[in-house]
């Protein structure tokens, strides 16, 4: 009975981390070359521009994806702790004085406080009531950035100082490429390591049954809250990074619309997959772009694109690709 | 003091009608398909700008209104049709999914609006004139009647066919077990066909309505759609009774908080409001269905 | 009252007029197998919702081992010892079979933030031998076939067993079994009986709901009949059988095609 046991034992941890998914290692080293490696293809600056928003998209989505599809609950007002990074980073340190290597995690800590407060009451709604109250709360953000123009500069927005760290002005595409790129890779290996621990399933089991994972001694709300905390706080790391890059911050980043999108991106990319986070992220940010050639008709095509793509991709694209894969 | 306050009610109330008879179309939709149909503020657009082109091709507005909201009906056909049955061939469609194509959906409607239009603000003649009315110390205008009126109408016609006719019986039936409802012979595809219909022709009846007053333009079903989608999250959604209800509320205490507080926070008022019900009933005023059987 | 695993006194729980469970008391003592029957709409799963925390009672006191866990939320009930499988399935069908296991070690295991982050050799060990209690859990029920399986892939009699091996994860002191043989053909319903059986001579202790009259008599050392939520009879299997109130309540409702007297 034992020899049989640990026979088993070796077959199922050979097989992998979940069902044959391969480990994350492998992946995690892939992630890396092709980071340093994607920058020799850039013919220009525009190229740099892009994929940094593509990697800063990435890591809100990536922190989304863990709220959404691992834990199962949404929030359509996300955009809110990504533009509240941004502007507290910058109110922080134009109206206060603050230098940026302080103002920027202040921000992001704030967020996590903020995600936190605002947390505790609202994960006790469920479903379509919980979308209502997250939506809710990034209007209101939104409308507050627009009409509070002492401190936000109003419906323009304000101007963001660069990032300073040791007295250097860490300014130009490539270098903020680097920057973005190590924090995606940052994003990438911690939400990986957290679904693969027990922190991980037990998040999964909320999204599972929440009923069960309650009898098994998941303090279901303790862990709604913490999820939401940290899908706050990689929002508005991205958020204040990419107020930082940009050098400029509209309301407009708060809006309702731009929650949609990241939830859009999550998944269209595929729910309950890191990959599927980044992959969604990466092409509907590149999509606009390449569809700006078609001026008037970009709304409709992208809409058209999206309405196909979910259609035959119906769990999103990494996941129903992997499940092709795995069929052969 | 007074009058300003039945001002602000008037106007509340003919908001909240175009409100309510968007959430009556998000809950006739989520009855049938449990999905939110985030095109639904598209079927106002439609039908308002449908009917500023049908105008300005020299039809007489009686007959203008009729077809922008007959197109409009024939609109939310074809969305069904193509966009979502497609998905909903493979048994049963993860409601997530459904939502992101209706989203898609939205996005490719106003996209073409913007092409088929233009992107500017176009108004449509009042029905009976805008002469204003002077009722009970507020100064009304003529077409808040039309759409109160007519917004009370549609109710009231919709409850008739939800509750006595047969047809109705069937979708409501198939909402509660499908899978009955399909052996007892309803076509579920067809159930949800006409929740697509009857939802368009609600929006776009709301388009019509309050395109005189509001005015209207090719992007104008994003926030009527999100005010549509929380009044029938406050009445409760899935309840038709809830979702009339939720959207009279959430125009009035928009209407009030416009008057009494601040014009720019209203939204932020009507919103908190909305909050401060779900804390404390999740389910909405009316009160959601749905518990987890274990 | 002293000694006994579960002890349940004077338990009440109304549903707006209806009252689902009316003055019920009674004791399991540690290592026994203890049943629960009765007439569809006796309160059954009413009663086991009230005795993992899905439900408050209205009145009455809940311990388990010795523990106050009356009105405790959820989560609190497996802290205190309690496992609990389901009458309609709640597996986690986004998970494989194995992790489904691991996840039943979530009191177990160290579940901190930060060491799951930052996935410290510490904490990779931790995994490793997670995985490694789960498979054997796996082996113990049966399901040594299913430990490369996706939960969604599994039959419906394999994860009713699967269940059970998830609520073995948490080492509970109690067991309660939901219609663990629901659904269910002959061979599996014997299967499950004799992992019922061998779990009970383990020295763990089982509350089981049933309908299964003969896993019932075979598998328990007591049983409680209940009906319309009242205490009706209680005793060994063979009292029970014999019960003539008993007889009447199960017979009678078969019979009588008038609902019962208000």
């Amino acid at each position: 009975m034992p020899a049989a046991a640990s026979v088993s034992d070796r077959r199922a941890t050979a097989a992998g981390e979940r069902g044959g998914v391969p480990a994350r290692a492998p992946q995690l080293a892939l992630l890396a070359a092709v980071l340093a490696l994607l920058p020799l293809g850039f013919a220009n600056n525009y190229f740099y521009e892009v994929a940094i928003l593509v990697a800063l998209n990435a890591i809100v989505c990536i922190g989304l994806n863990l709220l959404i599809g691992y834990a199962g609950q949404i929030s359509l007002g996300h955009a809110a702790f990504y533009a509240l990074g941004g502007y507290g980073s910058a109110i922080a340190a134009t109206r206060w004085g603050w230098p940026v290597w302080l103002s920027l995690p202040a921000a992001v800590v704030a967020m996590g406080l903020l995600a936190w407060a605002v947390g505790r009451p609202t994960l006790r709604l469920k479903g379509h009531t919980l979308a209502m109250a997250t939506l809710g709360l990034g209007v209101i953000v939104s409308i507050v950035l627009v009409n509070e123009d002492r401190l936000t500069g109003g419906p323009d927005g304000m101007t963001v100082p660069p990032l300073v760290v040791a007295g250097r002005a860490l300014q130009g595409e490539p270098t903020w490429y680097a920057i973005v790129a190590v924090v995606l890779w940052l994003a990438v290996w911690l939400a990986g390591n957290l679904i693969d621990s027990p922190v991980g399933r037990a998040l999964r089991a909320l999204h599972g049954s929440e009923v069960a994972a309650q009898t098994l001694g998941v303090d279901s709300a303790r862990w709604k809250l913490r999820i939401f905390v940290i899908s706050a706080v990689f929002a508005a790391t991205a958020g204040a990074l990419t107020a930082h890059y940009a050098g400029f911050i509209t309301p407009a980043k708060a809006s309702f619309l731009h929650s949609v999108e990241l939830v859009i991106m999550v998944v269209f990319g595929g729910m309950a997959s890191i990959w599927g986070a980044v992959v969604g992220a990466a092409v509907l940010t590149l999509l606009p772009q390449l569809l700006t050639v078609l001026k008037d008709y970009e709304m409709m095509v992208f809409g058209a694109v999206l309405v196909a793509t979910m259609v035959f991709f119906p769990r999103g694209i990494v996941p129903t690709l992997a499940r092709l894969v795995a069929k052969d | 003091m007074g009058a300003n306050w039945m001002q602000f009610v008037a106007g509340g109330l003919t908001a909240g009608a175009v409100y309510a008879l968007v959430a009556l179309g998000f809950s006739i939709v989520y009855h049938a398909s449990r999905a939110i149909n985030f095109a639904q503020g598209e079927f106002v657009m439609i039908g308002g700008m449908g009917a500023v082109s049908l105008v300005a091709l020299g039809l007489p507005l009686w007959a203008a209104v009729p077809l922008a909201v007959a197109g409009a009906m024939l609109v939310g056909l074809l969305v069904q049709r193509l966009a979502l049955e497609p998905a909903q061939a493979g048994g049963q469609a993860d409601v997530v999914t459904l939502i992101i194509i209706t989203i898609g959906v939205a996005l490719f409607l106003r996209g073409l609006a913007q092409l088929v239009w233009d992107k500017g603000i176009h108004s449509l003649p009042a029905f009976t004139g805008s002469e204003p009315m002077h009722l009970g110390g507020a100064t009304v205008m003529p077409q808040s009647l039309w759409v109160l009126g007519g917004s009370a109408v549609a109710v009231l016609a919709l409850g008739w066919f939800f509750g006595r006719t047969l047809l109705g019986k069937a979708m409501r039936a198939t909402a509660i077990n499908p899978l009955a409802a399909r052996l007892m012979g309803i076509s579920t595809r067809g159930v949800m066909r006409l929740s697509f219909v009857l939802a368009a022709a609600l929006g776009a009846l709301g388009g019509v309505l309050t395109a005189p007053i509001t005015l209207t333009s090719y992007d104008v079903g994003v926030m009527l759609g999100l005010k549509g989608f929380a009044a029938a999250i406050l009445g409760g959604l899935g309840s038709f009774g809830g979702a009339v209800a939720g959207g009279l509320l959430l125009g009035l205490i928009e209407g009030l908080g416009a008057g009494f507080v601040s014009s720019a926070y209203k939204d932020v008022i009507a919103f908190v409001v909305i909050l401060a019900v779900l804390f404390f009933l999740p389910g909405g005023l009316v009160g959601a269905r749905g518990s987890e059987r274990v | 009252m002293a000694g006994s695993m579960l002890s349940v006194a004077g338990l009440s729980k109304r549903f707006g007029g209806l009252k689902a469970i009316d003055n019920l008391s009674f004791e399991v003592a540690p290592g026994t197998v203890h049943a629960i029957i009765g007439p569809n709409g006796a309160g059954k799963t009413t009663l086991l919702n009230l005795l993992t925390g899905i439900y408050r009672p209205d009145q009455g006191r809940i311990m388990l081992a010795g523990h106050d866990v009356t009105g405790q939320p959820t989560h609190r009930w497996a802290a205190a010892g309690l496992g609990r499988t389901f009458q309609n399935l709640q597996i986690f069908f986004n998970m494989s079979a194995l992790e489904n296991v691991m996840a039943g070690r979530h009191l177990r295991e160290r579940c901190e933030l930060l060491p799951s982050l930052l996935r410290t050799p510490s904490q990779a060990r931790a995994e490793a031998a997670c995985r490694a209690q789960a498979a054997a859990l796996m082996q113990r029920v049966g399901l040594g076939a299913y430990l490369g399986a996706r939960a969604d892939s599994m039959p419906y009699g394999a994860l009713k067993r699967l269940e059970i091996a998830r609520a073995l994860a948490l080492e509970p002191q109690v067991l309660l079994l939901d219609e663990p043989a629901a659904g269910l053909n002959h061979t599996e319903a014997r299967e499950i009986d004799a992992l019922i059986r061998e779990l009970a001579h383990g020295g763990m202790t089982v509350v089981l709901v049933e309908h299964n009259m003969r896993l019932v008599m075979e598998v328990s050392d007591r049983v409680l009949v209940l009906d319309r939520g009242a205490r009706l009879a209680e005793g060994t299997p063979a009292e029970v059988a014999r019960d003539e109130r008993v007889i009447e309540a199960y017979l009678g409702a078969a019979e009588s095609a008038e609902p019962a007297d208000a």
